[in-house]
């Protein structure tokens, strides 16, 4: 088998093998095409409408200025950590948008263009960031669950939850109300995980209303993709019985009209499909990690020159929209920085007793003896805050 | 006489697997990003280039790969040396250890050594997102056919690791994370003690108070501010935690009379429960006060902003000690 990566200097290839089929509607330069055996895809793009279009730059420009703000947050001590996922809009804004607004997301922990998209409060995830709590959003209400750190564990529960839908009966039964089905977020390390074999196969043998997606950012910390895998991702699935599409994963036309064929089908029945969005993560892994240790500018600059949003503009633009546009997107993406900057400062401690909270649904003696003791203690020693 | 070198925790780990590994061909090292990364805490540093890639090499995202593989190297004569980046992602792997790993060796009837070493940086008090900061040691601790150490300082960091690799029974090191800077002295030419001996760190007459890993450090701090107050602690490292060294602690106890056990874990089910339940039988009548745990509460570990709360502190320690004198 041909090797699917080019080798390059230093620690090797992050220029993927253009020689393997891959949905690409929008190319680097910003033309739009459809290929002859893309045309099912190119449908849904036919349908779409300006103000849609409009929408998703919006969103992807959106989430780019929150990135970079909770970086800036991050450097000036007011998050504990943040995991940037500049580079991935397209995947994340595309997909996003072709999720259905009954359907059920199920995420890793950088899909913070996806939340955006499901009406999840920013806020949210920047305090799970700063530490106050470990994610808190109801999942059932934004139907986008909550973030994975734990590698590749969320997969399995989108996999049950899809089974659930489908023992509900929620599956092709033509009524667009009520059916639904999942999706689920995963990087191309976690796909290394058991936990997506066994996701693959529960989703195979019961036939669950799912999507897989893979963000392949090529890069894993300091990983690699090709640490994870020797064959391109979107086979993996085949062994199990779940077909895959690769994806140009920053051609956010691309992701909106697979994830929304996709889904549709999915919704009416056809199975699970794994798709694999062939991306960039432009950033370090977190703000911990420093990536000048493992890989080169190079290969950074390559990426950065098929960035999702640069290409989109250039597209919109040959559209005829104009400067009015941009210029307004980017007043009100810095609005949104300024929000979320004072929103954060003004985050403080939580409660202590927040320990105790929900640690299980129904009384707990120990949990009630234990919270009792700290708030004597506390009162004793003085309170820290 | 013996040269000595100033370095922290984490460099005088990554001195003690060089060491190892350059003293036999069979050591291996493996587990995510420890290869030209050096490891998310830059334990391996240099190693992948002094080693090569045949033996530092980062594994697939995979756990029970990790742990699986490393048992198959073992059988195949092998000394493997794994990462588990953090405390919160060695789930994926307990049934590796806990029905392979920790078993062979008796399933065999003796034939199959079991010489892996698996390092996890654990505990926290760093500001970390869910699953980075947990303190996982007594679910191992409980399993028999491993065994379990936790250096606190870096002269026992570079001997321990090293002690763990010589070891033919699988040795779990938890390293003491937020602890990994803290610098010390490393003696290079002669290991302190046996790997599953404790020390005596600080001398005390009214309270023993037993520690380990990063609590090391808190426990003399309280030692410290007691002796301020006129309340004299005998502090003991105890770097074993299966086995359990009881011979010097219950030495400590008899004298004292007291003892307070002090560990970042929920204190159910836990390391201190085990000590206190020994020292009571083995100690009863030397005792004057109830032998007192003191760690985290009985909650999943809290998001980083309670972690403060959450953790014991010196203040915490001398809480108990007070109650402990109280009787
Ligand atoms: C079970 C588990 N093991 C290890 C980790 C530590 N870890 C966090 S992110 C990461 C790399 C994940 O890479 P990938 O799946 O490609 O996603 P990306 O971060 O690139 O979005 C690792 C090893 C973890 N979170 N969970």
């Amino acid at each position: 088998m041909a090797p699917f990566f080019q080798v390059r200097a230093k620690l090797g290839p992050v220029i993927p093998d253009n020689s393997i089929p891959m949905l690409q509607l929008l190319s680097p330069d910003g033309t739009y095409g459809v290929p002859k055996e893309y045309a099912k895809y190119g449908e849904i793009i036919d349908s779409i409408s300006e103000d849609t279009l409009l929408a998703m730059y919006r969103d992807m420009a959106r989430i780019r200025r929150f990135d970079i703000e909770a970086i800036a947050l991050q450097r000036q001590g007011q998050l504990g950590l943040w995991v940037p996922a500049i580079g991935q809009e397209g995947a994340q804004i595309g997909s996003g948008y072709g999720v259905g607004p009954n359907d059920h997301i199920f995420p890793s922990y950088r899909e913070h263009g996806v939340a955006l998209t499901h009406g999840v409060e920013l806020m949210s995830i920047l305090k799970m960031m700063r530490g106050v709590n470990h994610g808190g959003w109801n999942p059932e209400e934004t139907r986008f669950h909550l973030y994975a750190i734990v590698l590749a564990s969320q997969v399995l529960h989108a996999v049950g939850y899809a089974m659930g839908v489908k023992f509900d009966g929620k599956v092709g039964t033509g009524n667009l109300e009520e059916d639904l089905a999942v999706i689920s977020y995963f990087g191309d390390g976690a796909t290394a995980e058991g936990d997506i074999s066994e996701s693959l196969l529960f989703a195979a043998v019961n036939k669950a209303p799912i999507v897989f997606f893979i963000q392949n950012n090529q890069w894993a910390i300091s990983s690699r993709v090709d640490t994870q895998t020797t064959v391109p991702l979107y086979t993996r699935g085949e062994g199990f019985g779940v077909p895959g599409l690769r994806i140009d994963g920053n051609d956010v036309l691309a992701n909106y009209a697979a994830t929304k064929y996709h889904m549709d089908q999915a919704r009416e029945g056809a199975g699970p499909v794994l798709l694999e969005a062939l991306t960039y993560r432009i950033g370090a892994h977190t703000t911990s990690d420093d990536p000048s240790k493992y890989r080169d500018e190079e290969e950074v600059e390559y990426w950065k020159a098929r960035d999702p949003i640069q290409r989109f503009e250039t597209f919109l633009r040959r559209q005829g929209i104009n400067d009015d546009f941009f210029d307004e997107v980017k007043i009100a993406g810095d609005a949104l920085a300024a929000d979320i900057r004072e929103q954060t400062f003004a985050l403080g401690i939580p409660p202590l007793e927040n320990i105790f909270n929900h640690v299980y649904s129904e009384e707990h003696p120990e949990i009630d003896r234990q919270k009792a003791w700290l708030k004597a203690y506390e009162e004793k020693m003085g309170s820290h805050e | 006489m013996s040269s000595y070198k100033e370095m922290p925790i984490a460099k005088a780990l990554n001195a003690g697997i060089q060491k190892a590994m350059q003293d036999d061909p069979k050591v291996l090292m493996f587990g995510e990003d420890v290869a030209e990364l050096g490891g998310v805490f830059r334990v391996t540093e240099g190693l992948h280039k002094e080693f090569g890639q045949d033996r530092v090499f980062n594994s697939p995202i995979a756990e029970s790969g990790i742990i699986g593989t490393a048992i198959g190297l073992a059988m195949r004569g092998y000394r493997p040396v794994t990462e588990i980046q953090f405390d919160g992602f060695v789930f994926p792997a307990f049934n590796q250890i806990t029905t392979q790993l920790a078993k062979l060796t008796y399933r065999s009837e003796g034939f199959l050594k079991m010489p892996v070493v698996i390092r996890i940086p654990y505990g926290g008090a760093i500001g970390a997102v869910e699953h980075h900061s947990e303190s996982p040691e007594a679910y191992f601790a409980h399993t028999a056919g491993l065994r379990i150490v936790s250096p606190s300082n870096p002269n026992d960091a570079y001997w321990m690791i090293q002690q763990a690799i010589k070891s033919d029974d699988p040795v779990i090191v938890f390293e003491p994370k937020r602890r990994y800077w803290q610098k010390g002295p490393v003696n290079l030419d002669t290991p302190p003690m046996p790997l599953h001996n404790a020390r005596l760190m600080r001398e005390g007459s009214q309270v023993t108070l037993l520690a380990y890993g990063p609590m090391v450090t808190t426990a003399l701090q309280a030692a410290e501010i007691g002796a301020d107050e006129g309340i004299s602690i005998e502090v003991i490292d105890l770097r074993s935690l299966s086995p359990i060294d009881y011979p010097t602690i219950l030495a400590s106890v008899m004298k004292t009379g007291r003892a307070i056990v002090a560990h970042e874990a929920p204190t159910n089910v836990s390391l201190s429960s085990e000590i206190a339940a020994r020292i009571a039988e083995h100690a009863f009548y030397h005792l004057e006060a109830p032998v007192i745990r003191v760690g985290g509460f009985d909650t999943p570990y809290p998001p980083a902003k309670l972690e403060e709360t959450y953790l014991p502190d010196a203040d915490r320690i001398l809480e108990a000690v007070d109650r402990v004198l109280a009787y």
